[in-house]
């Protein structure tokens, strides 16, 4: 006990005035050599209160006992075992000092007292420590291992903490290490608010862990404690669920999204709209493939690059299948779904051919990498941007529909083709537009997806049956019924993930997806009146 | 009134079909057994098989014009009834090779034993009995066709939208069967059969009685197909496909018409499967896929649909194809496929047999008027005139 409040002297001392215990410590290392038990205890404590972070090493060595002196000069040295010799390591620097054999230096001694001496210096140097992050990973660590002798230690430096993040950490390790220790029972109630204002499973951990050993008049509080964190826990649950359904949400929406207009508004079932998605992100592949070879620096513009040319190539092969071949089909819509898997299958095989069966590296630029916390939820970047993107497209589709002049004439078409004919509008052209546009859009979707998925020639395929399926649940010509749809079968597949399986939890969307549409079989949003029979 | 039936059945070409399927059925296994192996006529076993897949798929095409040419339903999960009928089959197999597995265990196949199972799962007694096996290759795919075309057809969803949830309902099937804990070998699915009634799957004899059972199902159900789509049902069933809205106010109930026909082509299907299984040694999730089930659908557009005939020629055309392009060009399997699918819709949407027929057709109504022309030229001014 002695030599901890000789240790908090020194802190007090050093953390008041730092320049004046500013001095260097390595004398004090070295005095360890010749040292008892009982010395040893106070230099350590003389050690700490240099305040130089760079004695950690050396603490951690001696509680170790990897702390040897030469015989010869009674110089310290960090050591490591190499063959029968000892390779030393200057206890300060770091640096490399040579071998000595065995013989020629003397272990020095450290028993279990001591270690805890050593360990509170070595809390006490994070702690109180220069640089801010060392101190949150300090209050952090005690956090996470509360101990009773932690408790003066924390206070002490929680009167000189002035960062306001790390304060708060210490005020809850403080907590955390207040309820097992023997202070007063209004202290703890306090210490127990505090603990359940930091939330968390940790807490839980703690406070099931004091339960036993805290007066029975608290453990009333900690039952509360422990109910209201768990009620919170399942709050941030429910909501990370929520958040993942939406992610997948815009993954099938991205996906679907195309569908939308070329099934949805034309008509035209298009089984090779999962490969205009892997034609787009391909787009994406060969894009960043030309930059990392000629333009490095340009990496993190690579997507924002990739997006016009993905729709353009996409546009342009779509363009051509429309011309093509889907034209001679129009009012044929199962020979138009069989002709256009015939185009899917050469198109993934003259993928695979150019680019080989494998996958290909599609890298993330930097801002799209990381994540970040909100409240009890994790964040990822490339979801958030992912989300935010599939919106944009959405809405910026809704207005090019509702708004411009070609959308005006595409709707005009999709109602009543002989009457937009006979206003002058060249129908023809505004089929193979739309078509082109809805081909683009899943080009754009593809640069999207390769971010988050595999890329590769089969890439399409395991999006073309949840595309249908969010268009079909929907409603067919409806772009909100589109949003809606993805968006209510992403959450409700991740909410049924839990207790459901991955696998399983698919297998029963499907299901519900057969059985909704023979309840209604025109989708979520029916277009009403009698342009849904032509 | 079933003479009466089966003998509407026996048009030409169909008699012409059915004989030459039977003939196949005693000639090929002839040909292996009976020639020596150093004569130009002798069939390897090996192709015999082959030949027995080919008929099992021509089997699988014709339930599928059963209930597209005939009916209009554009079933995109055809697949997963010829699946649901393979697995039964299946499991029937794996229950024959008792305690001959590598684990050796009497009662539980390999792979339950690998997954730590203690005891069979349910649904798998009464598989080591071959009758009930073979009621199973009936009930299960009909069971689901009635299900799934008991909702499906009354709420009528149809067009588009039925091929879209059938495509569906054959996704879900293929997810659940990669399942381990599903009980029906997950990944692997159902192999290393050893034999059936006691005879080994692997000899000679075995393949071609199998052969043999293949050519003569599939004259069997040609018969049956026939003698639906020349009855007077038959005809009910081309007015669904061509105007069902007119047939349902002409007071028939379309949906009890189509969920018949629906199961009849299940049950057929679910028949292929069953005989696809011991001929190929295997079956997996793999058959569930989507892609699958497509494919049936070119087999029956290249033969031409709605002939009964074409679809068993388009399988096997499309199949030998299939065998020879894999083998010689791997790389120009999926061009062919592709363009074939392209070709098949554009330029020839009556398939092979269709398109042959319409011109027999033509042709004969071509000689008919130019006779007529020569004879009653007189009698020909009025019409003109009309």
């Amino acid at each position: 006990m002695l030599i901890r409040f000789v240790t908090l002297f020194f802190l007090i001392i050093s953390a008041a005035a730092p320049s004046l215990a500013q001095s260097d410590p390595k004398p004090f290392i070295d005095q360890l050599a010749d040292a008892n038990f009982k010395q040893a205890e106070e230099i350590i404590g003389q050690i700490a209160a240099t305040g130089d972070a760079r004695v950690v090493p050396a603490l951690e060595a001696f509680a170790e006992g990897d702390l040897y002196a030469r015989k010869a000069d009674d110089v310290v040295f960090i050591t490591k075992t190499s063959g029968s010799k000892l390779a030393l390591v200057d206890p300060l620097t770091g640096e490399s000092a040579g071998e000595a054999a065995k013989g020629a230096m003397t272990k020095i001694k450290v028993n279990n007292n001591l270690r805890r001496a050593i360990r509170d210096a070595l809390g006490a140097l994070t702690l109180m420590s220069p640089d801010r992050n060392a101190r949150l990973q300090a209050a952090n660590t005690m956090l996470a291992a509360p101990s009773e002798d932690n408790l003066e230690l924390i206070e002490t430096a929680l009167a000189k903490e002035t960062d306001g993040e790390v304060r708060a950490r210490m005020e809850e390790a403080r907590a955390v290490s207040l309820l097992t220790s023997g202070r007063s029972i209004e202290e703890k109630r306090e210490a127990i608010e505090r603990i359940r204002n930091y939330g968390g499973r940790d807490a839980i951990g703690v406070l099931r862990g004091a339960y036993g050993s805290v007066d029975a008049s608290l453990q009333p509080d900690i039952d509360k404690a422990i109910g209201a964190i768990e009620s919170e826990i399942a709050l941030w649950d429910m909501a990370q669920n929520v958040w993942y359904g939406l992610s997948l949400g815009s993954v099938l929406l991205l996906a679907a999204i195309g569908l939308a207009i070329t099934f949805g508004v034309m008509g035209i079932i298009n089984m090779a709209h999962g490969e205009m998605v892997m034609l787009g992100a391909y787009s994406t592949f060969v894009v960043q493939d030309l930059i990392r070879s000629s333009a490095p620096q340009l990496f993190d513009w690579s997507l924002a690059i990739a997006l016009p040319v993905a729709f353009l190539v996409t546009a342009a092969v779509g363009l051509a299948i429309e011309r093509g071949v889907i034209r001679f089909l129009y009012g044929r819509p199962l020979e138009t779904l069989l002709a256009t898997w015939g185009i899917s299958l050469i198109l993934q095989q003259a993928i695979r051919s150019i680019f080989g069966p494998t996958n290909q590296e599609v890298g993330n630029p930097s801002w799209m990498s990381g994540s970040f916390a909100l409240g009890g939820m994790n964040v990822t970047w490339n979801r958030m941007w992912i989300i935010i993107f599939s919106l944009s497209i959405f809405f910026a589709l809704l207005v090019l529909m509702k708004k411009s002049s070609f959308g005006l004439q595409m709707r005009a078409v999709t109602q009543n083709r002989r009457m937009a004919s006979s206003m002058g509008i060249r129908t023809p052209w505004v089929d193979a537009f739309t078509f082109a546009l809805g081909s683009g859009i899943a080009g754009i979707a593809g640069v999207a997806l390769s971010q988050i998925d595999n890329v590769s020639p089969n890439l399409g395929q395991s999006y073309i049956i949840d595309s249908f399926m969010v268009v079909v649940f929907g409603g067919v010509g409806n772009l909100w019924g589109t949003l809606v749809g993805a968006m209510s079968l992403g959450v409700l597949n991740k909410f049924l993930e839990p207790w459901a399986g991955a696998v399983l939890g698919k297998i029963l969307v499907l299901v519900l997806i057969i059985l909704f549409i023979q309840k209604r079989p025109r989708g979520l949003f029916a277009l009403k009146g009698r342009a849904v029979e032509a | 009134m079933i003479t009466r039936f089966v003998l509407r059945a026996l048009e030409g070409k169909i008699v012409v079909a059915i004989g030459v399927l039977l003939a196949i059925a005693v000639l090929v296994p002839a040909l292996n057994l009976l020639v020596p192996a150093g004569s130009a006529f002798h069939v390897p076993t090996y192709a015999v098989s082959l030949f027995g897949k080919y008929l099992c798929y021509a089997l699988l095409a014709l339930a599928l014009d059963l209930v597209w040419g005939y009916c209009g339903i554009l079933s995109l999960g055809h697949g997963a009834f010829f699946a649901l009928g393979g697995y039964a089959m299946g499991m029937y197999l794996m229950r024959q090779i008792g305690s001959r597995g590598v684990y050796g265990d009497p009662l539980l196949p390999d792979f339950m034993v690998f997954l730590n199972w203690k005891e069979l799962p349910w649904f798998w007694y009464g598989f080591d009995m071959f009758p009930f096996a073979m009621l199973m290759v009936l009930v299960v795919p009909g069971l689901l066709a009635f299900l799934f075309g008991w909702f499906a057809f009354r709420s009528r969803v149809n067009g588009v939208y039925l091929s879209i949830i059938t495509q569906a309902m054959t996704y879900a099937l293929m997810l659940a069967f990669f399942r381990n804990d599903m009980g029906f070998g997950g990944n692997n699915g159902l192999t290393d059969y050893k034999d059936i009634l006691g005879f080994s799957v692997q000899a000679a004899g075995t393949r071609n009685v199998l052969f043999a059972l293949s050519a003569i199902m599939l004259a069997l159900c040609l018969l049956i197909a026939s003698a639906i789509a020349r009855s007077k049902f038959g005809k009910v069933l081309v007015g669904v496909r061509d105007a069902e809205s007119r047939v349902r106010f002409l007071g028939f109930r379309v949906e009890n018409i189509k969920l018949f026909t629906f199961v009849v082509s299940a049950m057929m299907a679910g028949i292929a499967g069953a005989l696809f299984v011991p001929q190929v040694g295997i079956i997996n999730p793999g058959e569930f896929a989507p892609a699958n089930s497509i494919e049936v659908v070119v087999w029956t557009a290249v033969g031409g649909r709605g002939t009964l005939i074409g679809p068993i020629i388009g399988a096997i055309v499309v199949n030998a194809g299939k065998s020879f392009f894999t083998g010689a060009f791997p790389e120009f399997w999926l061009y062919a496929l592709g363009g074939l699918f392209i070709a098949v819709t554009l330029f020839l949407p009556k398939g092979i047999v269709g398109t042959i027929q319409h011109g027999w057709n033509a042709r004969k109504a071509l000689k008919a008027a130019a006779e007529r022309e020569k004879g009653e030229d007189t009698d020909m001014m009025p019409q003109a005139a009309e």
